[in-house]
């Protein structure tokens, strides 16, 4: 076990994680607010991620700083949020929760196809040309890309709860969430409410994506794993929660990060998976057990 | 402007390809078939093969096409998309041989595709040349229809590790006490590649203190390489295909990972030495099939430098060895179908086994399993942005940099 023998790299995993699992916690959040509002579960989520990935990517490929390209990816991805509603998603908002799940799906190959088309299937990465940070001589390691994609994602996110409490458009978004008819009767222009949820929702994921570039690597077909993660996140804490899907975020992140260590690299994912099965069981359990309580 | 030009492309050589070869179907040519993946995963590599093809074929049609039984025939090659799925390409092969009558093949692109296709070339008797398949397990099934111009997947990195013995040798350190780390895929390739690997850290007698596996869905490799960094190997392997190369060096370079010899395969497919910024990717040694530097030379496309200046000329970049090699595999039918005078398929397969030939992409001549035995595999060091070729001694361009400078006194 490296992690007894190496002390320090329970921290460097520690860290590891919280960084990594807030852009997680970030993408979640997206996905729970339209979850919450349009009861649609969005398996787009993850090739949104890679696709404001790819914006960022093209302003770095044009010999520009990638960092100018994090509002396009945001601004582009809710355009494109925007677009996608207005011809497929508004039909299927009333619709069983399959028939969105299939339509999304839909919408995840063709997406991912034409990012293979347009920017073709190799690996790509935008270098940010920030520095790495020693800490504990040497003992740890922490590149300033990755905290600056922590610091965005709690700024971002910490906006977002802002605009949701304080705007007109989150006002309605949260009456919405809470009871469609009823903001409807009161005057709520709900297919409005719907149309910007899916947008907003769509601009986190470009600018997460974003970062992921900077971070990361990015090719067409990377995006699932975003889906899964943020499937899983919301799973656990619940609609409309915001600090239990950054907890359950950062917490995914470091879970994660320690499996990769003790585990091996390619069990990460499949370790997302064990997790999601598990606590799918415990709640089902625990549900159960609720109903016998109230008979 | 260019993906919407690539999309055009695509499309009117789609059209081309189903009216054009139909219709040149005269008895004067002699028609290839190939699956191969022009969409999809494996896409750009797919493209690569089909230009390396395409290339070769233009060139011989040119140059007065093949000669057989005193009468001159033209190349033309048949191509059906596999969408990088290997059941889907197992499946056009068979349509390819039934339906559209096409009695010799041309390989698709990867080791994975490659395994699906060879048992449907085998059953029907159709020779097949293939430039892109590497996997050892195509060589053990006793194929006599397959026939492939490039090295095996073995015989990537093990050279890397015979390269570190040695140069630790020279500067007093022993083999046998050299630490070695690992990070390989769990597809055939990749573990190929471990097998090969292996083999020449147990002769050397090193350690490895880690041995990592990597998902197919990588793009973050962070723990193995905080592992690394705690752990101070003498060398560090990985191979993941494109995705682990630019994975693996983006992170080297942002946790400034200090380790004296990094061996990869696919760095040149990843531009490693472009893509992550000025001298990132530089130190690292990487396996190839081929290089343009080497001095391979055939009456055909000359010299390995004059391919890789036509195929810039033609489609405007640097030759990857995916290509050189698909073009490579018409070199070896035509010479074949010369020396077999016939286009019987057993006598062109007897012909294809015989093979004994230079090219400008190295010697080929196939062994029982149908694997070619003459061509080495070279290593390329990334120097400055540019990759030089550093082994084997006999074509080297450049020598090898050991140990790699430390980030810290990196500019």
């Amino acid at each position: 076990m490296i992690l007894l023998q190496a002390p320090f790299l329970n921290l460097q995993a520690l860290l590891d994680g919280l960084m990594v699992g807030a852009i997680f916690a970030f993408v979640a959040y997206g996905m729970a607010l339209v979850w919450g509002v349009m009861n649609i579960i969005n398996i787009v989520q993850g090739e949104f991620v890679i696709l404001g990935g790819y914006i960022t990517f093209t302003f770095y490929k044009m010999g520009l700083s990638p960092f100018i390209g994090i509002p396009f990816s945001f601004l582009l991805l809710f355009c494109l949020g925007f677009l996608i509603y207005r011809t497929i998603i508004f039909r299927v908002v009333s619709r069983d929760m399959f028939i969105s799940i299939l339509a999304t799906f839909g919408i995840s190959i063709v997406v991912q196809q034409l990012m293979n088309i347009g920017f073709g299937s190799q690996v790509e990465t935008a270098n940010s040309g920030l520095g790495t940070s020693f800490l504990f001589d040497g003992n740890i390691t922490l590149s300033h890309i990755k905290i600056f994609s922590f610091i965005v994602c709690l700024l971002g996110a910490s906006a977002v709860i802002y605009f949701m409490k304080t705007s007109k458009l989150g006002r309605a978004i949260r009456a919405t969430a809470q009871n469609a008819r009823a903001a409807r009767i009161l005057g709520v222009d709900t297919e409005k409410v719907y149309c910007y949820t899916y947008a907003i929702n769509a601009a986190i994921c470009g600018l997460a994506g974003s970062l992921v570039a900077m971070t990361y690597t990015l090719h067409p077909y990377i995006g699932l794993p975003y889906t899964v993660r943020s499937f899983m996140i919301v799973i656990v804490a619940g609609l409309g929660n915001f600090p239990a899907v950054l907890a359950s975020g950062l917490g995914l992140g470091t879970i994660e990060e320690f499996s990769a260590y003790t585990l091996g690299q390619e069990y990460r994912i499949g370790f997302v998976f064990l997790m999601l099965v598990l606590i799918l069981v415990y709640r089902s359990r625990k549900l159960a057990k609720k109903r016998e309580y109230l008979k | 402007m260019r993906k919407l030009k690539k999309v055009f492309v695509t499309f009117i050589s789609a059209i081309a390809l189903t009216f054009g070869i139909s219709s040149a179907n005269a008895q004067d040519t002699i028609v290839l078939g190939s699956a191969i993946s022009l969409t999809g995963k494996y896409a750009t590599n797919g493209e690569h093969t089909q230009r390396g093809y395409d290339l070769a074929v233009k060139l011989i049609n040119d140059k007065g096409g093949v000669k057989v039984g005193g009468k001159k025939y033209n190349l033309a090659v048949k191509y059906y998309d596999d969408e990088s799925n290997a059941s889907k390409a197992a499946a056009l092969a068979q349509r390819l041989i039934e339906q559209d009558g096409v009695k010799y093949m041309l390989g698709p692109y990867g080791s994975g595709i490659t395994i699906a296709v060879a048992p449907v070339t085998e059953k029907f008797g159709v020779p097949m040349v293939e430039a892109n398949g590497a996997a050892r397990s195509l060589f053990t099934k006793g194929y006599k229809y397959l026939f492939a111009v490039l090295n095996s997947a073995d015989q990537y990195l093990s050279s890397a590790v015979d390269l570190a013995a040695d140069v630790n040798k020279k500067a007093g350190k022993k083999p046998s006490s050299l630490k070695v780390a690992m990070a390989f895929e769990q597809d055939a390739f990749s573990l190929d590649v471990k097998l090969g690997v292996m083999e020449r850290i147990k002769h050397h007698g090193m350690k490895v203190v880690i041995d990592d596996a990597l998902p197919k869905e990588l793009n973050d490799m962070t723990a193995t390489l905080q592992k690394v960094k705690a752990l101070k190997p003498d060398l560090l392997i990985v191979s993941g295909h494109s995705k682990g190369a630019m994975t693996g060096v983006k992170q080297i370079t942002d946790l400034k990972v200090d380790v004296p010899l990094i061996a990869m395969t696919h760095c040149d497919a990843a531009s490693i030495n472009k893509k992550l910024g000025a001298g990132n990717g530089d130190y690292v040694l990487c396996g190839s099939q081929w290089h343009k530097s080497l001095t391979y030379k055939d009456n055909y496309f000359g010299s390995a430098s004059d391919y890789a200046k036509l195929f810039e000329k033609v489609y405007g970049y640097d030759p990857p060895y995916q290509a050189a090699e698909s073009s490579a595999a018409l070199l070896v039918f035509k010479d074949a179908f010369e020396r077999a005078n016939s286009l019987d398929q057993k006598k062109v397969r007897d012909a294809l086994a015989k093979t004994d030939m230079m090219t400008f992409y190295g010697g080929v001549k196939f062994n029982a399993g149908g694997q070619n035995t003459s061509k080495p595999m070279v290593m390329f060091q990334v120097q400055k942005g540019e990759n030089k070729v550093v082994a084997p001694v006999k074509w080297a361009q450049a020598k090898l940099i050991w140990p790699a400078p430390k980030w810290a006194d990196r500019k």
